[in-house]
């Protein structure tokens, strides 16, 4: 394991965050969210992977070949589709609250106070 | 038995993808076959549960396609059944059940996608309780939560429930990405991802900086979810805006499934490899006793009724925490037994203020003052309800605060008694102001809250126009969850037999024994000796003794202005309390931006106490 793949991952994780944090506008905000678990998808491959080793199939390669961690491509996919359920209904929500607020900056949402 | 394990969860699962497949074929006229299905569903999945509670023996372990650990390498995937976590799942299992029941007729029109999403919502729940494996648990996290987000905002078509959904899946969608990096960060370190396996993996080695920030990392996520200060802001939104029968869910199960998360990975992962029992015990009660104090005082200044029963959720979910932080199996206990006896009563009061909704088209604390001298039974059910939060004996609230607090005092802590005591009477002081005011017309109505005016013109949406009188499956529910706290306190033996499946659940070796051995372990013990559980004086007279004092803060509360003398000292003081009020603002960014400092201070906390 290198170093490398942890800083970008937690340069990743920063700037979703900054984004998410300084969001001015709901769809904005959602994808900043996209980007924060993007972090993770990183960080999963970065820990699986072994340098020089080959993709985890070992239908035309001899079985000892080393291989890179297929679980965790397996946790990257399942992640991939727990972030498509959740931005389909922020989504939703987002296009929701544009018609009945008629903005979508966050901070003009303003029913639910103190 | 060990089959009823996948079951719990994939019953529930099944049933909510017919329900959807099928909601063209269910009309208004059948609508007794949608709902009668649904119930009948929760009460199997809780009766299943119920039997793995008390069946569970030292615990059952299901591995998915017979998977089983070789050589002690757990590469299959595994549910676990302990008496504590089955019997949380049951427990949410039971308040599905009631709040379907009161929302067969609380509803007029709904379509199948409501049951559907409480039956899926209630397979995450059973499943977060039962999977062994701490990557199934980021998954069920997330299952349970778009579920809850989706129910939060049933009522697309208006804006309280829109921005309450949207704040609560940002918040804890965040929360849930930082557990996933924690989880990703262990699993590079151990290669395993069944909580045995990784505690094992990790036991014997000096903790270093990685094994400590996917602690924090893990923690902190779930600590989002079970609403703890900094990162509880969404939950007085979302508790505010949700449908009443589902907020018995959020209230009653879901928060308490967070710190049941912080428990599990805590017991079976790293409790045993991170040491410093101290430092990390003296962290989790700051803020569980900062939750219960910010959740009280922001509870007592509320006048929508929802708010209210919102922040007491925060302020005992910060009680429960204290009692979960002492690390011992008196203080788990008694958190577990205060879990269910508040879920009861705090399920029967959002039940009773759905009625009020049904019946009084209003949510407003002063508008509703002695309107509800109609309702006398769901009045009376409200105020028993209040005082059974204010651990009124013989609810089973007392006794888990009472444990707590006895377990908190034996270890040289006498400031959790204080604390809990505080708060007690604040939140069902509260209550029962909110109960006396609108039910039986005492004191003067509370001044208007502007806010108020705007929020609940929207209110009425919520349920269809109530005829005549109330429908009993809607008064039967929150009757019979006060008869269940009551009977839940009375129960012999409770505490011995509570604090035994606590020493189970904290003894690190013998989940690992059990799981990645198959070995049946007779005695369990945990790194603290357990404590006598004889109920004593101290845990009556506390218990009397805020119920008390709930009820003396509620009637000064209602008749202050009576008094010349409360009315000059007290007046110029309320305006303090605007400023505070402010960090609730309702935006997510500035939700996101606590929870980023809040990961900091804790990160930081822990870092340099373990290291």
């Amino acid at each position: 394991m290198q170093i490398f793949p942890f800083i970008v991952v937690a340069w990743i994780l920063a700037v979703g965050l900054y984004g998410i944090v300084t969001s001015r506008h709901l769809v904005h905000l959602i994808i900043c969210l996209a980007v924060v678990q993007s972090s993770t998808y990183v960080l999963l491959l970065g820990v699986g992977y072994k340098a020089g080793a080959a993709a985890p199939f070992f239908s035309d390669i001899p079985r000892s070949t080393p291989a890179v961690d297929p679980v965790v491509q397996a946790l990257a996919l399942t992640d991939v589709v727990v972030e498509a359920a959740v931005s389909a209904l922020l989504l939703a929500l987002a296009v929701q609250a544009h018609k009945r607020f008629g903005t979508l900056d966050p901070e003009d949402l303003r029913q639910l106070q103190g | 038995m060990r089959t009823l394990l996948p079951l719990a969860v994939a019953v529930p699962l099944l049933v909510a993808a017919g329900l959807s497949a099928a909601s063209a074929a269910f009309q208004r006229r059948n609508r007794w076959a949608l709902d009668g299905l649904a119930i009948l569903t929760a009460a199997a999945v809780t009766a299943m549960l119920m039997a793995l509670t008390v069946g569970a023996g030292s615990a059952q372990v299901y591995w998915f396609g017979g998977f089983r650990p070789a050589h002690g390498v757990a590469l299959g995937i595994d549910f676990v059944a302990s008496p504590l976590s089955a019997g949380l799942a049951a427990f949410a299992g039971l308040l599905v059940t009631a709040a379907m029941v009161f929302s067969w007729r609380y509803f007029e029109r709904v379509s199948t996608f409501y049951h559907a999403l409480m039956l899926v919502f209630l397979a995450g729940m059973a499943g977060f309780c039962l999977t062994g494996d701490v990557f199934d648990l980021f998954v069920f996290f997330e299952v349970m939560g778009v579920a809850a987000y989706a129910l939060t905002a049933y009522r697309t078509e208006e804006r309280g429930p829109l921005q309450g959904a949207l704040n609560f899946a940002i918040t804890n969608s965040v929360g849930a990405y930082l557990s996933l990096a924690g989880i990703a960060l262990v699993y590079g370190r151990t290669g395993a991802l069944n909580m045995a396996q990784v505690g094992r993996a990790l036991a014997g080695h000096r903790p270093d900086g990685l094994v400590v920030v996917s602690f924090v990392l893990i923690v902190v996520g779930l600590l989002v979810k079970a609403s703890i200060v900094p990162f509880h802001f969404w939950t007085a939104d979302a508790e505010a805006v949700a449908p009443s029968p589902v907020c018995v869910l959020f209230s009653g199960a879901m928060v308490e499934l967070g710190l049941y998360g912080v428990a599990r990975v805590y017991w079976s992962m790293f409790g045993s490899a991170l040491g410093h029992r101290g430092a990390i015990s003296s962290t989790l009660l700051a803020l569980g006793a900062a939750t219960a104090v910010v959740g009280a005082l922001f509870c007592f200044r509320q006048r929508h009724l929802k708010r209210i029963l919102a922040f007491s959720t925060i302020s005992h979910a910060g009680m429960f925490l204290m009692g979960v932080a002492l690390l011992t199996p008196l203080g788990l206990a008694g958190a577990a037994i205060y879990v269910v006896g508040h879920g009861l009563v705090k399920g029967a009061l959002f039940l009773c203020t759905g009625i009020v909704l049904h019946r009084l088209r209003s949510i407003n604390e002063t508008w509703l003052h002695g309107r509800g001298r109609r309702l006398p039974v769901t009045g009376a059910v409200y105020i028993l309800a209040g005082l059974g939060l204010a651990d009124l004996p013989p609810f089973a609230t007392y006794l888990g605060k009472g444990y707590i607090e006895e377990s908190g005092y034996s270890h040289g802590m006498a400031w959790v008694t204080a604390v809990l005591i505080i708060t007690s009477i604040l939140v069902g002081g509260a209550v029962l102001r909110a109960g006396g005011g609108v039910f039986w017309g005492l004191g003067d109505a509370p001044s208007e809250d502007p806010r108020m005016a705007a929020e609940a013109s929207e209110e009425h949406s919520e349920t269809e126009e109530g005829r005549g009188r109330t429908p009993l499956s809607m008064v039967l529910p929150p009757l019979v969850l006060v008869a269940l706290a009551v009977a839940v306190g009375l129960l012999p033996h409770l505490g011995s037999v509570v604090q035994a499946a606590a020493v189970r659940f904290q003894d690190q070796g013998a989940y690992n024994a059990t799981v990645l051995s198959g070995a049946r372990v007779l005695h369990a013990q945990a790194p603290q000796p357990p404590e006598p559980t004889g109920i004593t004086i101290a845990d009556v007279a506390t218990g009397v003794g805020s119920a008390a004092g709930a009820a003396v803060l509620a009637l000064v509360s209602l008749y202050w202005r009576r008094l010349p003398l409360l009315r000059r000292g007290l007046e110029p003081g309320l305006g303090l309390v605007g400023p505070i009020r402010r960090f609730q603002s309702g935006v997510v960014t500035d939700y996101v931006t606590w929870i980023v400092l809040g990961l900091a201070v804790i990160g930081g906390a822990l870092a340099l106490s373990i290291r």
